[in-house]
């Protein structure tokens, strides 16, 4: 705008007009289905108009049907990037509830397994952070690894993206030598990937021109926005569930939480980047503990809950009664209202569940970070460029699945 | 240092269609030629909406590299594609801009419903979920499941490319297949 | 010193008497229940105290009691306070003959969608909100789906025979 100061415009000129722009909510840039309307001056955004709902699946009136184990498949839809975290959540949430103590090895089973889920979820964001800046090899490159965690998935529990992974109590069944080859593998391959990526990208010129100063947020006003996790983190607020609410024996892990500055798209990138070290640390951590834990303990031993073995089920009596009393809904849920929450890979992912002793929740509440902190987009685009909007778009790192339920 | 020169040894030709050939002619029927050459450069427009889109981005990615099909060419805008491939939950809301999508592209269009929730809605049998896309716009291949793995993707692909291979060229003006537009409100 | 749940407590019995009530801590977090004329005072209190400082809106939701007549829906809203690491709940009770309760956009900025989302699905009204208006469901919906007396299932969809699902 200041560059043509000089020119003497006549009163209601181009200067003063401004134009609307829709994007979305099927724009390839978009990833995701958001629509916003922006009012440009030129290049310039003046401002943003959100409109979210375009997958609204009504998530949490069908937790209110369905009993408590047919929840977990839900929880995977949510944030589908990184659907473990949200499964182990909630089972976590069951489990306070329901005052259910897990061993130890559960509790490392299942760290290995939600920070591989953030793995794959910052993996994604990054890679398309890439690609919205147009680099497309990063993302290529880190897709061959994405593979690889879920091989690792597929060995433990089937299926690749949306899990289903564990059960109330633990998990169906144990990791296989198998998985471990597999995780092994991943750790000694993934490592190169990264350093090879971080190379490509955290110097890389037109990156941090891209990038540096956009879409940039104070401490303050990303906290009365609700922001959590690396969003949050990359403003400069060491905030992080595992650390001030730790579950699941996180308390016992080295780990440090990175945090940014200016809180714009090259610090949520960083984060995010230091976030997947970490990860692999805490990964390699659980490996060396897990030596000590009995090999064959992966689930906790409540049979009012935890489904019995099929064999037995077929030759057991108490079992076949359990198993009866399970699948049909019957067993008995306490009474009760708890707010747990997890830190999934977009931030504070919170179940506020309230069960009066029914067979399926009598509400269920699920926080959602992508929606809470959606609603700053508006602010954090204002006066920015058109590229820059998109791209600030793909570094908060909105999964249209999460934040519409 | 000079690098060694390599050359493609492995180029995979499609098969030659039916027909005659002497010396220096080939003649074929023209819906065989115009069909191989649709089968083998379809232009899809990914309609990404959620979990599928992400298998999808797999099938895309490295491992499973849809290139390889001919589809190398991801085009994002309606008017410029051949296939529509549905990929996730379509809401209420986003019902009509799926229409809108479908009635932007242009004829030979086909259409392929990826996942439980394009076919038929899936788990999410609720009061903001499209029962199946084909209640808006007609499909032409199903791939089922939640999400489907990278490669069922790429076998419905594979079926589309069939479809498109058989296309008689006269199809979209029989009544027949106007009939079906018509059943959709479509002109 | 780290805050009490025991002193949370304590404070705001002395700064608003038996106004607040129905204290209880379950798994650890405590809650209580506010009138709801009252819902921006305590949480203006919450806000700026030196002690409790509760200056982050985690969220905000609401529940459905049909039954308890005049009290049917709950809003409920959890807090947190950074430095001390603790979380707060409290609820107001609103009828859904008159669902007017204050919005909270002033002091969180979260709240606007958060309250949005609650207005779309249980139709609290929220006095003083910017923009009140659906955010998730398509504007011409007619009812508030949250709403326990109202169906899962879409019951115009005729391609599903729901004796074969067996509802």
């Amino acid at each position: 705008m200041s560059e043509q100061q000089n020119i003497q415009l006549p009163e209601g000129s181009i200067e003063r007009q401004t134009t609307t722009l829709n994007l979305g909510p099927t724009h390839p840039a978009t990833h995701g289905v958001f629509q916003n309307i922006l009012e440009m001056d030129g290049e310039r955004i003046v401002s943003t108009v959100s409109t979210v709902g375009y997958i609204h699946r009504a998530f949490e009136k069908i937790a209110e049907r369905r009993p408590y184990y047919q929840i977990t498949p839900l929880t995977d839809r949510l944030n589908y990037c990184s659907a473990p975290i949200n499964n182990l959540g909630w089972h976590l949430t069951v489990e306070k509830l329901l005052g259910i103590q897990v061993p130890k090895r559960v509790d490392y089973l299942r760290i290995i397994i939600m920070e591989l889920a953030r793995i794959t979820d910052h993996l994604i964001c990054n890679g398309v952070m890439g690609v919205d800046t147009g680099a497309f090899t990063g993302f290529l490159y880190l897709m061959k690894y994405r593979e690889l965690v879920y091989e690792i998935y597929e060995e433990i529990c089937g299926s690749r993206l949306t899990t289903n992974i564990g059960r109330v109590g633990g998990f169906e069944r144990n990791f296989t030598p198998a998985a471990f080859e597999k995780l092994h593998r991943f750790l000694e391959e993934y490592p190169k990937a990264l350093k090879e990526f971080e190379t490509l990208m955290t110097r890389n010129r037109i990156f941090m021109e891209r990038t540096q100063g956009v879409g940039g947020i104070s401490a303050e006003r990303a906290m009365s926005y609700g922001f959590t996790g690396p969003n949050l983190r990359a403003a400069g607020v060491d905030y992080d569930v595992r650390v001030a609410h730790p579950y699941c024996s996180y308390e016992e892990f080295e780990f440090s939480v990175p945090v940014g500055s200016t809180g714009d798209c090259y610090d949520r990138f960083m984060v995010r980047n230091a976030e997947m070290w970490e990860s692999l640390s805490i990964i390699r951590q659980v490996l060396e503990k897990l030596k000590n834990e009995p090999a064959d303990v992966y689930h906790a031993d409540v049979p009012a809950y935890y489904l019995p073995d099929k064999s037995d089920v077929y030759t057991k009596m108490e079992a076949l009664i359990y198993h009866f009393k399970i699948v049909m809904g019957e067993s008995d849920i306490l009474p009760g209202e708890l707010y747990h929450a997890v830190e999934g890979a977009n931030g504070e992912l919170g179940f506020y569940l309230i069960s009066d002793g029914g067979r399926s929740p009598y509400r269920l509440h699920f926080r959602r970070p992508c929606f809470i902190y959606y609603q700053a987009y508006p602010e954090l685009v204002k006066g920015a460029m058109l590229s820059d909007a998109i791209i600030c778009l793909s570094s908060l790192n909105l999964i249209a699945g999460e934040l519409d339920a | 240092m000079a690098r060694p020169v390599q050359y493609n040894t492995k180029v995979k030709t499609v098969e030659i269609p039916e027909g005659y050939s002497g010396e220096g002619f080939f003649a074929t029927s023209f819906d065989r030629v115009i069909g191989l050459a649709r089968k083998n450069s379809i232009w899809p427009l990914p309609f990404a909406t959620s979990c599928c889109g992400i298998e999808f981005m797999a099938t895309m990615a490295s491992n499973y590299d849809m290139a390889r099909f001919g589809a190398e060419r991801m085009a994002f805008t309606p008017r410029q594609c051949d296939l529509l491939m549905v990929m996730g939950t379509i809401a209420k809301k986003m019902g009509p801009v799926l229409r809108q999508v479908y009635l932007q592209m242009a004829e030979p269009r086909w259409v392929m419903a990826v996942g439980a929730c394009a076919s038929s809605g899936g788990i999410f049998d609720t009061y903001s979920v499209l029962q199946g896309i084909d209640q808006v716009i007609p499909v032409d291949v199903y791939v089922p499941g939640c999400p489907p793995r990278p490669e069922a993707i790429i076998d419905g692909f594979m079926n589309i490319q069939q479809l498109v291979h058989n296309e008689s060229l006269r199809r979209r003006h029989t009544d027949r297949y106007k009939e079906l537009m018509t059943s959709y409100g479509i002109e | 010193m780290s805050l009490t749940n025991e002193h949370i407590k304590q404070r705001l019995a002395d700064k608003f008497g038996d106004q607040v009530s129905g204290f209880e801590e379950s798994f650890g977090v405590l809650s209580f229940i506010a009138p709801k004329e009252l819902n921006l005072k305590v949480m203006q209190f919450l806000f700026d105290d030196e002690e409790l400082r509760f200056r982050f809106l985690t969220d905000l939701t609401a529940v459905h009691y049909p039954d308890r007549s005049g009290e049917e829906l709950a809003v409920v809203y959890h807090l947190y306070n950074f430095q001390d690491r603790v979380r707060l709940r409290f609820k107001v009770y609103t009828a859904t003959a008159a669902p007017q309760v204050f919005t909270a956009t002033a002091l969180y900025e979260s709240a606007n969608w958060m309250e949005r989302e609650t207005y779309d699905f249980f139709g609290v009204d929220f006095v003083g909100h910017p923009n009140l208006k659906r955010i998730l469901n398509v504007d011409e919906m007619t009812y508030f789906p949250m709403r326990k007396e109202f169906p899962l299932e879409d019951p115009l969809r005729v391609d599903k025979d729901d004796e074969m699902f067996g509802r």
